[in-house]
């Protein structure tokens, strides 16, 4: 792999920009791998990356039904955040979270990591007290938040309006090194140090069965052909349930839509992410100028990757409120993605009844921010069976009564 | 948006009338129950990708919960029918299998 550097730019620049390498290479299947993950996005490819750079375990591929990075990686908000109030949430996100620090540098593929700061509003007199207990949480938890005064809100973002008629801003729980990053350069990033480590990136290859013996994982069956492998890894969010039920199991987790827009570009103006639970919203800048605003997800199971139009009015609607001056922008597009949720609203990264077969789903409304941490500690649990990261997001939680119940904690966005 | 019709009072209502309730004729486990059957009860939902039948409560109409068959691939509805059955009827089930020749949802088909 020739390095991205600013050495290569100017010598591309003398020759026509002639000697760029794909940045990940064109794969066909082999008949059998050490391990196989299923699923090429940002966490599909993160775990095979850590289980290459941590554990030397290179003869991975990583198949895609479709192409690499389309799923949820390419349909998020691009948030990333660390301010969980339960431990084992505040562990693996903050893991995750002091990974994008160095990712770009790690990867040495701009990620466009932006730590301009994530603020959670609190709009009622229950979300102070929550969010208060949350930063006191944090700082056990050595996760670095404040909750801070609407003047200080004010100060951060002065486009919105402290003093709405529904909902006005009563403080907000604040980290400063939270914010946003480039969600298909993370995909394309880890892609081509996985390609680069030897590893397979097989896209438009679907798995459409998985082949056990004897309670243990042989391979998968797939529209290239049988493939076979030790370990089998599978990290597909919405689709988890399908895959589950391939190999005879089933998941504590339901799939609906969770939707997206951004607004015609316009002038800075906003350079924290602001959330705003009570009122479902949330809103932030891109690099274009975008107004990103993403909303609660739908109450029912949805395989369409589309949104509705309610949906749209009522995040819009609770944001014009908090941010009047957005009233008059036009809105460009919208999106949709199939999120996994679980009972707890917490992910599940465990072994499953299947021997050597291991799952990576559920992370929901929220898996963007994730997928370092997710990576890391799942490839941990991989290659070594065991994971301090993952333990207490196995999947027997629920039938333990072991919730991490960020459900209650994270209000709705998430 | 969806479009369901409320089979009590007739009415052609719009989604923002109504609240899901989740996957419908679940057996309620109570006490004396094995732990399995509770695990699966509180936690285990088939989330299938195709034919899917589920509760909902027509909430700013009549308020009464029905039951919905629906496609979670192509949005279809297959049809409505009162909350008082445990399973879906037979007229809703021959609908669907001529639509979806060969489908599956727990034991039904």
């Amino acid at each position: 792999m020739k390095r991205y550097s600013a050495f290569a730019i100017a010598r591309e620049a003398f020759r026509a920009h002639t000697g760029w390498d794909k940045a990940w290479a064109r794969a066909e299947p082999k008949r059998r791998y050490d391990v196989i993950i299923v699923g090429a996005g940002g966490h599909g490819l993160a775990t095979a990356y850590y289980l290459g750079k941590n554990f030397g375990i290179t003869n991975v591929a990583v198949l895609e039904k479709n192409w690499l990075g389309g799923g949820n990686t390419g349909r998020n908000t691009t948030i990333i955040r660390s301010n969980y109030l339960q431990d084992p949430s505040a562990a693996i996100y903050e893991k995750s979270r002091s990974l994008y620090e160095h990712l770009s540098q790690d990867l040495n593929y701009n990620v466009m990591f932006s730590p301009r700061g994530v603020m959670m509003l609190a709009q009622t007199q229950h979300e102070i007290r929550g969010y208060q207990r949350t930063a006191h949480a944090n700082a056990l938890q050595g996760v670095k938040t404040e909750f801070i005064t609407p003047e200080r809100v004010k100060e951060l973002c002065p486009i919105i309006e402290l003093k709405g008629p529904r909902y006005p801003v009563l403080g907000a729980l604040w980290q400063e090194r939270g914010g946003t990053a480039r969600h298909d350069a993370v995909a394309w990033g880890y892609a081509r140090a996985c390609s680069d480590m030897g590893m397979d990136i097989i896209q438009n290859c679907e798995v459409t069965g998985v082949r056990t013996e004897a309670g243990k994982v042989q391979g998968v069956s797939t529209t290239l052909g049988e493939i076979d492998c030790a370990k089998l890894g599978v990290v597909v969010a919405g689709h988890s349930g399908a895959l589950a039920d391939m190999a005879a199991f089933r998941l504590p987790i339901e799939s609906v839509a969770l939707q997206a827009l951004v607004s015609e570009p316009i002038k800075p103006c906003m350079d924290v992410v602001v959330m705003a639970n009570t009122v479902h919203g949330y809103m932030s800048q891109s690099d274009k100028g975008e107004m990103v605003i993403g909303g609660g997800a739908d109450g029912y199971n949805n395989y369409t990757q589309r949104g509705s139009f309610h949906h749209i009015e009522e995040t819009v609607r609770a944001l014009v409120e908090t941010f009047p001056m957005i009233s008059r922008l036009k809105m460009l597009r919208q999106w949709g993605g199939i999120v996994d949720m679980t009972g707890d609203r917490s992910p599940i990264l465990s072994k499953t009844p299947v021997e050597n077969m291991f799952m990576n789903c559920g992370w929901g409304t929220g898996g963007f921010k994730a997928i370092p941490g997710s990576g890391w500690g799942f490839a941990e649990l991989m290659a070594t069976g065991e994971s301090a990261l993952c333990a207490e997001f196995s999947l027997d939680r629920f039938r333990e009564g072991r919730f991490i119940d960020e459900s209650v904690a994270a209000g709705v966005a998430h | 948006m969806l479009i369901l019709q409320c089979p009590y009072c007739g009415v052609m209502a719009d989604e923002t009338e109504l609240s899901p309730g989740g996957e419908a004729h679940l057996t309620r486990e109570g006490p004396g129950a094995s732990d399995d059957a509770f695990h699966d009860y509180l936690f285990m939902r088939e989330n299938p990708k195709g034919v899917h039948f589920e509760r909902w409560r027509h909430a700013y109409g009549c308020g009464k919960w029905f039951h919905a068959a629906r496609c979670t691939t192509t949005l279809q509805v297959f049809g409505t029918y009162k909350a008082q059955t445990t399973e879906p009827p037979k007229d809703i089930r021959d609908r669907i299998t001529k639509a979806r020749p060969g489908w599956t949802w727990r034991d039904y088909a």
